[in-house]
Parts: C-alpha cells; sequence; structure tokens
C-alpha cells in the first residue's frame, strides 16, 4: 500500500467516545490535561462531550460528572492550536445544544445518524452551516447498510449543507475491504470538495488496518483516540495509527513520541479497567453490536446472572441500533427467564 | 343514536387512520375530509366511503360548516398549517382537536387531562406527540404517587413509520414531548429521546419511561398506579403493553412498554401513530358525549 505524500486530519475522540469506558466521569482536570497534551503533540482536532454527544446526560446513557457547557468551557481556553469539537444526535440533542456549543468556542460540529436515517439531520446541518462551523456528519453502524446505499445517504447530508461525512463503524464490524468499499463509494458519489472520514473501533483489532484501507480509498479526516480510550475494545489507538502513518510517509503534522507520553502517562493511569479485545468487545465486533452498549451489557449481566456475551448475541439478532441501552435489561431479564425455565425442565 | 358531525381536515396517513376509526364510532360521525391533493389515496379513500370531500384545504370546507352542522374538525396538517386553521375554527364554533406540534391550545393526554380539559370547554387542545400519548400516562401514574423531580423517556420507532415532517423537525418532537412530560406528566423535569430503527421487518414502537422521584419511591403504590393506569390506556389502544418493570433503583423508577397499532390504515408496526390517532378520536369522543347530553360549554376567552 502506497500513500506516500497524502496528507491527513487525525481527530482525537478520547474526551467523548473515551467517555464511554469512564462512565462519563473524566474530571474537568483529566479533561483539561489530556488535551493540553493533545495539543502539544499536534493533534489538530479534539472532541469533548458527553459519550451520548450534546445533550446525552440522562438516566439512558448515564449522568457525566460535569455537564457539556462545563467541559467545554473548561478545556477550550488551554488550547494553543487545537480546534475542539462536539458530537450531535439528532433526535437526542437539539439545534439549542448546538447554539450552545459555537457559543462555547467549539468550532467543529459532527452530526450523527443511523446509517440509513440521514435525513433526521437536515435543521441541525443546516444550522450549524449558518452559525459558520465546520459541519462534519456521522453515518453510524455503517456495516448495516450497502456501500452504495450508505454513498446515497451521504449525498444527502452533503445536500442540507454537510463539508465532511464519515463512515461510522460503530460496532468495530467492518473489515477493510468493506471499509475500502465504503469510502469508494462514497468518494463516486460525493462532490470533489465534500471530504470523507472514518471512525473506527478496535473490537476486531482492525482499528489502524481499517484506518489505511480508509486513506487509500479516499478518506481524509480519520478518528482515533490516545490509548484507544473509547467504547468497546476502544478506538482505533490513535498513537498506533500516528506512528504507522509517520512510516509510511503520511503528513499528520503529529509529534509521535509526544502523543505517545499523553497516551502512556495521561490516559493509562485514568482507566477503570483495561481497553482492550476481550471476551466482551470481541463479541461487539463479531456481532455487529454498537460498541457503547458493552458496559450496560456487563451490568446487566451481573444483575440477572447471564452472560454478557449472550445479551450483546441478543441485541446483535435483534438489530438494535445506537441509543437503544434501555433495552439491554428487558433482554437480560428475557434470557434469565428462559434459563430459568430450563433448569426448572431439566 | 344521535351523533356529532366531525371534519378530518389533512389526508395523508394520520388523517386516513383516523377517518377510518372514526366510522366505528358511537357518537360521532365523520362528514368532511379536507386535502390538498385531489389524488391523495386518503381524498379518494374518503369519497368511496361517502365523505364529503374537498381538495382545496380547510377555505373548501368553511361554507359547509353550518348546513353541515360541523362541531368538531380534527387537524392532522402540519403545525405551520394548523396555526391559520385554528382562528378559524374557532370563529366558527368548531371544537379542534390538533395532531399537529403546533400546541396552540392546552396539551391532552386523555387518561390524564382530558375530563379536565372538556370540563372547561376546550375549543382547542393539542394531543402532544405519538411518543407524549405513550409515555405521559406513566409519568403522570407515577407523580400521583409521589413528587417526581426527573422523567426522561425513550421511544424507538420503526423507520417507516417516522415521516416527513418528523424527520425534518425532529427536535420539535423531542422539545414537544418534554414539554408534555413536565406539563402534563407532572415531572419537575423532563426529557426526550427519540430513535429510528430501520429494521425489517419494521419492529413495534417501544416505549422506556424513567422517572426519579423526589423521595424514595412507595413500590407497592408506585406499581398499583402504574397497571392502573395501563388499563386506561388499553381502553383505547388495546396493543399498549408492559415488556419490562417496573424496575426500582435506588429512586430511579423504569417500566418498558410496546404500543402496537390496529392497523386500520397504517400497519400495526406504527403504534406510535395509531396512539395519536386513538387517542384523538377519545377525545372527540369525550366532547362528542358532552355536547350530545348539553353539558359542553365552550370556553369564552380567546
Amino acid at each position: 500500500m502506497d500513500l506516500r505524500g497524502k496528507k491527513v486530519i487525525l481527530h482525537d475522540n478520547s474526551l467523548r467516545d473515551g467517555m464511554h469506558p469512564k462512565r462519563h466521569q473524566i474530571t474537568l482536570q483529566q479533561m483539561i490535561d489530556v488535551a493540553k497534551g493533545l495539543d502539544a503533540a499536534g493533534v489538530p482536532l479534539i472532541e469533548v462531550t458527553h459519550g451520548d454527544g450534546l445533550g446525552g446526560a440522562s438516566v439512558n446513557y448515564g449522568f457525566p460528572l460535569h455537564s457539556d457547557e462545563e467541559y467545554l468551557r473548561g478545556v477550550i481556553p488551554h488550547l494553543k492550536n487545537a480546534k475542539v469539537s462536539a458530537l450531535l444526535l439528532p433526535g437526542m440533542g437539539t439545534v439549542e445544544h448546538l447554539h450552545m456549543a459555537a457559543d462555547c468556542g467549539v468550532s467543529t460540529i459532527r452530526i450523527a445518524t443511523h446509517c440509513t436515517e440521514a435525513d433526521v439531520s437536515e435543521q441541525h446541518i443546516r444550522e450549524a452551516r449558518k452559525l459558520g462551523m465546520d459541519t462534519v456528519t456521522f453515518l453510524m453502524m455503517a456495516h448495516m447498510t450497502e456501500p452504495a446505499a450508505l454513498a446515497e445517504q451521504a449525498r444527502l447530508m452533503e445536500s442540507y449543507g454537510a463539508q465532511c461525512i464519515y463512515c461510522t463503524d460503530s460496532a468495530g464490524y467492518l473489515l477493510p475491504d468493506d471499509v475500502t468499499a465504503r469510502i469508494r463509494s462514497m468518494r463516486e458519489t460525493l462532490h470533489p470538495d465534500t471530504q470523507i472520514g472514518f471512525h473506527g473501533h478496535h473490537n476486531l483489532a482492525m482499528g489502524v488496518a481499517n484506518s489505511l484501507a480508509a486513506i487509500e480509498a479516499g478518506a481524509v479526516r480519520i478518528d482515533g483516540s490516545a490509548a484507544g480510550l473509547g467504547a468497546g475494545a476502544g478506538n482505533t489507538p490513535l498513537e498506533v495509527l500516528a506512528a504507522v502513518l509517520e512510516r509510511m510517509g503520511v503528513h499528520t503534522g503529529i509529534d509521535v513520541f509526544k502523543l505517545i507520553d499523553v497516551a502512556e502517562d495521561l490516559i493509562v493511569p485514568m482507566l477503570d479497567q483495561q481497553i482492550r479485545v476481550d471476551r466482551d468487545s470481541l463479541t461487539l465486533g463479531y456481532a455487529g453490536v454498537y460498541s457503547s452498549f458493552l458496559l450496560f451489557a456487563q451490568r446487566a449481566g451481573k444483575k440477572y446472572h447471564v452472560s454478557p456475551v449472550d445479551i450483546l448475541i441478543e441485541m446483535g439478532r435483534l438489530k438494535a441500533v445506537g441509543g437503544q441501552e434501555d433495552l439491554i435489561e428487558e433482554v437480560a431479564q428475557n434470557l434469565a427467564d428462559k434459563k430459568a425455565k430450563r433448569s426448572a425442565v431439566a | 343514536m344521535p351523533k356529532i358531525n366531525v371534519a378530518l381536515i389533512g389526508s395523508g396517513n394520520i388523517g386516513t387512520d383516523l377517518l377510518i376509526k372514526a366510522l366505528r364510532s358511537t357518537c360521532i360521525h365523520p362528514v368532511w375530509m379536507v386535502g390538498v391533493d385531489p389524488e391523495s389515496d386518503g381524498l379518494k379513500r374518503a369519497k368511496a366511503l361517502g365523505l364529503k370531500t374537498t381538495s382545496d384545504g380547510l377555505d373548501g370546507l368553511l361554507p359547509h360548516l353550518v348546513a353541515d352542522q360541523i362541531q368538531i374538525a380534527f387537524d392532522a396538517t402540519s403545525a405551520y398549517v394548523h396555526a391559520e386553521h385554528a382562528p378559524k375554527l374557532r370563529a366558527h364554533g368548531v371544537v379542534a382537536i390538533d395532531l399537529t406540534p403546533a400546541a396552540i391550545g392546552p396539551f391532552c393526554v386523555p387518561p390524564v387531562n382530558l375530563a379536565e380539559h372538556v370540563g372547561k370547554g376546550e375549543m382547542n387542545v393539542n394531543m402532544v406527540t405519538c411518543g407524549g400519548q405513550a409515555t405521559i400516562p406513566i409519568v403522570a401514574a407515577v407523580s400521583r404517587v409521589q413528587a417526581v423531580d426527573y422523567a426522561e423517556i425513550v421511544a424507538t420507532v420503526a423507520s417507516r413509520s417516522a415521516g416527513p415532517g418528523t424527520r425534518k423537525n425532529i427536535d420539535e418532537f423531542t422539545r414537544t414531548t418534554a414539554n408534555g412530560i413536565e406539563q402534563v406528566g407532572g415531572a419537575k423535569k423532563g426529557k426526550a429521546i427519540i430513535i429510528l430503527n430501520p429494521a425489517e421487518p419494521p419492529l413495534i414502537m417501544r416505549d422506556t419511561i424513567h422517572c426519579l422521584t423526589n423521595t424514595t419511591p412507595d413500590q407497592a403504590k408506585i406499581t398499583a398506579s402504574i397497571m392502573t393506569m395501563i388499563k386506561e390506556v388499553q381502553k383505547y389502544v388495546p396493543g399498549y403493553r408492559l415488556k419490562h418493570g417496573p424496575i426500582f433503583d435506588g429512586n430511579r423508577v423504569s417500566v418498558s412498554f410496546e404500543v402496537e397499532g390496529l392497523g386500520d390504515y397504517l400497519p400495526n408496526y406504527a403504534g406510535n401513530l395509531d396512539i395519536m390517532t386513538a387517542a384523538a378520536l377519545r377525545t372527540a369522543e369525550m366532547i362528542a358525549e358532552e355536547m350530545l347530553t348539553g353539558k359542553f360549554n365552550p370556553i369564552r376567552s380567546a
């Protein structure tokens, strides 16, 4: 693979996607320290919000230690070069949240829908453009639709004003060829000025390989997280990707060793559990399940004495999409009931 | 048995489903169907079912209101259009049941506050949102037992049942539903989340309600109150089914439901749309019953 001379924007998600494994409890000081470290390492974009985006604070997804506004106002003034982005899922976050984020100094908004539901993002995309924001969109759970259909949805977002559209592998299910097919199809369908991005999860340990495939097929923005801090087995580990890209002659503007230090010295000591491919997170990638379901399935598994693997497989069978965390406890109880019935018969 | 004559404004999916339900009513009689597209399936169907129809919008109906004794009108157009309709209907003394997000009149969730609106003689009531109709009764069932500081609902609906109006302005759903949770459900603070799922075959509408009570929840009383409320909702939406809970965890009370529609015009999975039309019909029927017994005194204020 020859990527020499290509230029790629690496976007760190540890302070947003990383909120999932931290149950949205990252302290303000940790946020500031990590963001400053990333800034010093030359990371151009850093996402800061609740794991589920603006307005994600809820019983269903978890209440954060601080509000989105507190985090954003806390972090942004400390940054010299890096810009801050915020995530927004229509149906949860609203145009009011968008205005609040813009007011805090967020320059890039990332508006995310399920891969077949692009048309719910129109009002938010148009408003973000009106505010002059760098307007990026996500087509989540991109494995659940075919490349041509994904490109069609991307074209809708482009028609509303999106400037960069991501193929988002929320379940960490895609393999490199799947990524290539999707990015290629998007690249063929979209206007040459519209950028394409890729957001990976490392559930099948494909984060770096998939990102390379995406770059080869035309993606110019790639997400990752320092030390992989993100949902499931984490995001693409950003310091690993930066090192690989440097070896391959791709320009990222990042100081690899400074980024490694952020991962090792700041993120790793923050972890409540190891972020790695293990029994449960591997199941996410294998069965195509939304990565943020991981901790919910583990908690429900404990409460109802069933295996999180079985819960996640069942969520996959039910074709649950991002946000359906409220279904997990019911699935766990149903599995427990079935188990009780089976042992009664035996 | 005498019936009250009604008009249906809006010949889309909601208006047509409502028509089929209204034809079964023992106290209301659908006379007019109003649309803007003479080729719409709704208008054609209404005509075939013996209704008078116009494709000239509300202005096509106004000259006939008196002669046809129209006393109640359902409006299933859009928030923008209903804002124009509301004063015209009021000027003609027609009670408006608003299924759009316009929310010009007070929110109406039948098992919670319909009787109150009817007693006051409200001339315009708003049916909140589909998610609101499916969840606010449960918030109210908890808040009538003890104070609810915060209530949050998550509505998951089949992609196919979310029309272009909802998609273009999904914020309106979250905002209006949250307001309804507070104003009608009785929660101090409300929050609403909507999720669209494209799975095939389409999934049946699913709703989760989380309430945070001010003091430790009285489990027995809250459970009994919820069970009573479910029966109330089932009177007009038979497919309203408890799926999970109530779960008590600290001050949290969580319950999940499935809402299956009757499949009149819209498919069974679209319980979200069915609960709107069923609630609107129930509202019209209660007003009609009061009108028939001479007890409905229209509110005087503008």
